[in-house]
Parts: structure tokens; sequence; C-alpha cells
């Protein structure tokens, strides 16, 4: 496997998250976890955007990722991370396997808003499901990893966050090569010219298809690691405002790169957590003003800040 | 001669508008065939119906002597018949290199990778060496916006042609190019197709392209085909210059713009 310059970088910025690990504070680990945590599944959301496709529903997927690991853990014995984070993507990717069938034939607001409806289904049963802790969620049973229980707080924390950072990188690469394999490409293709992409011989709808199931299963990931971080998981994460916040990153960051996401949740993070500190309750007008002045200024996200040097090359 | 593309009393409604009216029509394998008609004759609405975009009211679409009625446009590409569009459709925010790779990598197959690179050294090759067969390689790595009409409908031909079809339907190639040059167009065109062996049909409004190419004329009226023949006698016939071609001695007619 040979690695490219942009995979390198991603390695080597990987392991310098993972060194910083060792000397920050621990909140600060904390939220740079669940910032990356949020950009796998903002990855997802990315990856339907490149296809031409909206989702406001990716929180289901977020949501599947995270009550599978949580559910695993309180009701199957499954204590493994590893074990758990897997079966979280492997329940996301069937039930993507099902939605898709239905899904894929919609395109544009039709999309966006059955993608919504979808999300907000599971919300409505969870909050319904009193075994399930109904609207406060539940705990996340203790895990280990590989056999090795980190002792809880710090370690536990410390742990995570090595495993996402890992994870980010691994879904990095993956999504970079995705993005310039026959599918990604195809994807992008789809979005400009449908048409076309049939007459070609190809099918639109079943492209369409597994760029969705393969976003489902990222951004179960993500899902997975915020419940494996925060200990806890509530139907919140199958709600429309989480399904939101997902698009307002992508918008963000844009799709000029793979690593913009990630960038662009690690500045939300940030954003959000001064102003909830320092502006109580002006947050949701400085959320309204970034998006506006990124929508007016940077139409293709903060990574343009990044790529303006070198205008001319296509990432 | 084996026919290669048969229609049955093929018809098409759009509500009260008869875009297509028994069109039976027989192509043999090998056969230049150029289709002329005013404005509104129905000559799209019969690639379309014939290349599984439109779904005809009635009749029958036999490819290879089997239908294909209600075959997807996909299916039927793949069964060997591919078009070009009356207005080019590229992907516009690509290069012209990389439009012509995705069309490469979709006739390699129908199952795009999900990790191996579509740019792959090969297929930029293949690639750039279709660029020169089409006299487009000054387009590279333009952005199909960029650039002009010509050489638009030529990526657009070039990406038809690239899945090896039998047959190929071409809507107006010469729509949108300046008179000087059609010609040019063409003979890049027909070279291409020549070397693939290919079945064609090309709708055109320019006499004297359909005169200097086709083997046979078919002349769409109101939906109708009122006459299929060698391109002198279907020319010639009065019918044809009345409601079609109009009366040109020797001049240039001026192209339909559309
Ligand atoms: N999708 C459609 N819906 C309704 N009417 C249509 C549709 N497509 C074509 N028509 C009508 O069918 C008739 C034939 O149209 P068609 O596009 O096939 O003509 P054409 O011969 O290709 O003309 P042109 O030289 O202008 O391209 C016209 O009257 C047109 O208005
Ligand atoms: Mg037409």
């Amino acid at each position: 496997m040979r690695l490219d310059k942009t995979e390198i970088s991603l390695g080597l910025i990987a392991l310098a998250c993972v060194l910083f690990g060792f000397v920050s504070p621990g909140w600060l680990i904390f939220l740079l976890t669940i910032a990356l945590a949020k950009a796998l599944v903002v990855q997802g959301v990315v990856m339907q955007m490149r296809s031409g496709l909206v989702s406001f529903g990716q929180g289901l997927f977020y949501c599947i990722g995270g009550y599978t690991v949580g559910m695993g853990g309180q009701f199957f014995g499954i204590h493994d991370a590893i074990a758990a984070l897997s079966l979280g993507m492997f329940v996301a990717i069937v039930v993507a396997m099902l939605l898709g069938l239905l899904l894929t034939r919609y395109r544009e607001i039709f999309f966006a808003m059955l993608s919504l409806a979808f999300s907000m289904i599971l919300f409505g049963i969870l909050v319904k499901s009193q075994e399930l802790g109904s609207t406060d969620g539940f705990n996340v049973h203790d895990w280990t990893l590989f056999g090795w229980a980190p002792e809880a707080g710090a370690g536990s924390q410390h742990t995570v966050f090595t495993m996402t950072v890992v994870s980010g990188l691994i879904v990095a690469v993956l999504i970079h090569r995705y993005t310039k394999a026959g599918i990604g490409v195809i994807c992008e293709a789809v979005r400009e010219n449908e048409v076309r992409v049939e007459y070609l011989g190809l099918s639109p709808r079943w492209l369409l298809y597994g760029n969705y199931v393969a976003a489902a299963a990222v951004s179960a990931l993500g899902g997975g690691l915020t419940a494996l971080a925060t200990g806890h998981v509530d139907p919140e994460m199958a709600y429309w405002t989480t399904s939101g916040e997902f698009v307002f990153i992508a918008l963000l960051g844009g799709l000029g790169h793979v690593a913009a996401p990630f960038i662009a949740a690690i500045v939300f993070s940030f954003v959000r957590t001064y102003a909830i500190e320092f502006v109580p309750h002006t947050w949701q007008m400085i959320l309204g003003f970034t998006l506006l002045a990124v929508i007016i200024f940077l139409p293709k996200g903060l990574w343009s800040l990044v790529s303006r040097e070198k205008t001319g090359e296509r990432a | 001669m084996t026919c290669i593309l048969e229609t049955r009393s093929l018809n098409k409604e759009f509500g009260a508008v008869i875009a297509a009216k028994d069109l039976n029509v027989q192509i043999n394998k090998g056969e230049v065939v150029g289709v002329i008609g005013s404005n509104g004759a129905g000559k799209t609405t019969f690639i379309n119906m014939v290349t599984g975009y439109l779904k005809p009211t009635r009749g029958e679409i036999l490819f290879n002597g089997k239908s294909i009625m209600g075959h997807s446009p996909r299916a039927i590409t793949r069964a060997g018949m591919a078009r070009s569009f009356q207005v080019a459709q590229l992907f516009p925010e690509m290069t012209v290199l990389d439009n012509l790779i995705v069309a490469l990598a979709a006739a390699e197959s129908a199952r795009p990778s999900f990790l191996s690179p579509l740019r792959s050294d090969a297929r930029i090759a293949r690639a750039e060496e279709i660029l020169k067969e089409f006299g487009v390689d000054n387009y590279r790595d333009s952005l199909v916006t960029a650039v002009p009409q010509g050489a638009r409908k030529l990526v657009d031909i070039a990406m038809a042609l690239i899945g090896n079809p039998q047959m190929l339907l071409l809507d107006e190639p010469t729509s949108g190019v300046s008179v000087d040059e059609k010609t040019d167009l063409m003979d890049t065109v027909m070279n291409a197709v020549r070397q693939h062996g290919v079945t064609v049909l090309f709708v055109e409004h320019d006499m004297d392209v359909v005169e200097r190419y086709v083997s046979r004329v078919l002349a769409f009226y109101s939906g109708e085909i009122i006459a299929d023949g060698e391109p002198a006698a279907v020319l010639a016939d009065q019918q044809v210059r009345d409601l079609v071609t109009g009366h040109r001695p020797t001049t240039k007619q001026g192209n339909g713009a559309s």
C-alpha cells in the first residue's frame, strides 16, 4: 500500500494529536474527542454532498452507532470497544441498505426531508422506549480494549481520544482514496449530470446507494466513539437539531479536502464552548452569523482558506 | 444485410401533440443514415424512445432482433447502442480529460471500484489518445464550461464511442457550431466512426452535410416519416422540398437554430 502526500500528512498530524494527548489537560482532550467523533459523522454528510444529496437525518446513523455501543454493553455483554464499534457500523450498514432502497429514488429536498423523517422516527421510538431510559437515555457500560480495562476517568478518556484519532486517520485515508476512486468520482459525476452517467451504462441509483451505505457506516463509527467518550447515549442523538449541526459543520468545512470536516468540527466545538461560557444566551445568534459569514465570504468552506494559495490545483 | 435496429408502428403522444406516428424503420448494419426534419418534427423524440429515455405510447423496438421496449437507457447502452445529445451532456465541473476517464471506467465495468484510483496511468494514456483522435487535446485540462461548443460536441461523441457501441445515434452533432467548422467536425466524427465500424444515424439540418456523409435519408415531418431512401431521391422529393428542406437550389441553407 503506497501512501501519497496527503496520506503521509494525515498520518503525521494524527501522530502529533496522539502525542499531544499525553500533555494536554483533560477538558481539552474531551473536547477534541467529541469534535473528532462528530467530524466522522460529518464525513458521512460530506460524502453524500459530493454526490449532490444533503442528508438532514445523518443523526440517524450517529444514534444507531451510539445506541448499539450502549446496548451491546448493557444488554449483550459486548464490552470490547472495537467489537462494539464494529457492531454499530454493521447495524448502520444493515439499516442503510434497507432505507437506501427507498431514499435513493429521491433527490434534493425530497431526499433531505425523507432522511430527516427516518431519523425522527428513530427519535420517536427511543423516546417511547422505557427500557432504554426514554428521553434520558442510559449510561454506557465500562468497556475494555483487547481485554485491557482502562481505569475510569482520565485513563479511559485518554484511550478514547487515541482510538478516535486512529479511527479518524483510518477513515480519512479511506475516504481520501474513495473520493479519487471510481465510485467517488462517479458520484460527483452523478451530481453534475445524472443523464450522462445513465448513458454511460451506469446506474446513478446504485452508485448513490453504495455511497449512502458507506456514509452510514462512517457516521455510525462517529456515534459509537461519542458514546464511549461521553459514557452516555440519549435520543437527542437522532433529533433533527443534531443532524442540522452536522450539516452546519459540513458547510463550515466545505468539500475541498478530507481534512476539512475535522478542522471545521474542532473550530465549531471551540466557538460553541467559549460562546456558551462568555455570552451564554447569544450562542444561536453567533452560530447564525458564522454560517452567514461562511456562505458569503467562503462559499467553499473554511478549507478554501488553506487551499487559497494553491489555486488551480484541484484537491 | 442484417437489420440492427427496427421499429414497428412506434407512436408517441404528448397530450394532444403527436410526436411520433406509426414509425416503421429498419436500419441495417453499417449504414450511415441522415435524419432531417424541421423543428419539432419528432427527430429527438425518435432517438429518445430508441435509447430508452422516453417510453413510447405504442409500438415495438428491436435491437439486433431483440425487443428493447421498457429497457433503461443504461441497459440499452450496455447492449451496444450509444448516443450523443443535441446539447452536449458532459460533467461541467470536470476537466475534459476527466470526462473521458469517467467514460472509460464506465465502459470497463458497471461497478466502479471503491478504492483503486479512477485516474490510472492506463486510463489517462487512453484518454489522451482519444483527445488526439478527436483533435481536442489542447483542451485536455480545461473545465468543460470553458470549452467552445464544437469541442464539447466532440467530447460528447467521443464519450459515446468509448463503450465500443455497435450503433451510434447523434442528435444534431453540428448544432451550435459555425458553418465553417461543421465539415471539420463531421470529418473527425466520421473518421472515428469508420474505424470502429459503427452503424450511424445522425440528425442534421444542413443538407450539404447530410449529402456529404450519408447513404440514406429519413425525412421527418410532424411525427411521421414522409420519405426514406437514397439522399438524392429524398432531397429531390417534392413533399420533402415543400415541408422540410424548403427550396434550396445551390445556396447553403441557414441552420435551423435549435
Ligand atoms: N417532453 C416533452 N413533453 C411534451 N412535448 C414534447 C416533449 N418532447 C418533445 N415534445 C414535443 O414533441 C414534438 C417533437 O419534438 P422533438 O424534440 O422530437 O423535435 P425535433 O425534431 O427534435 O426538433 P428540433 O429540430 O427542434 O430539435 C414537438 O412538438 C415537441 O414540442
Ligand atoms: Mg431535436
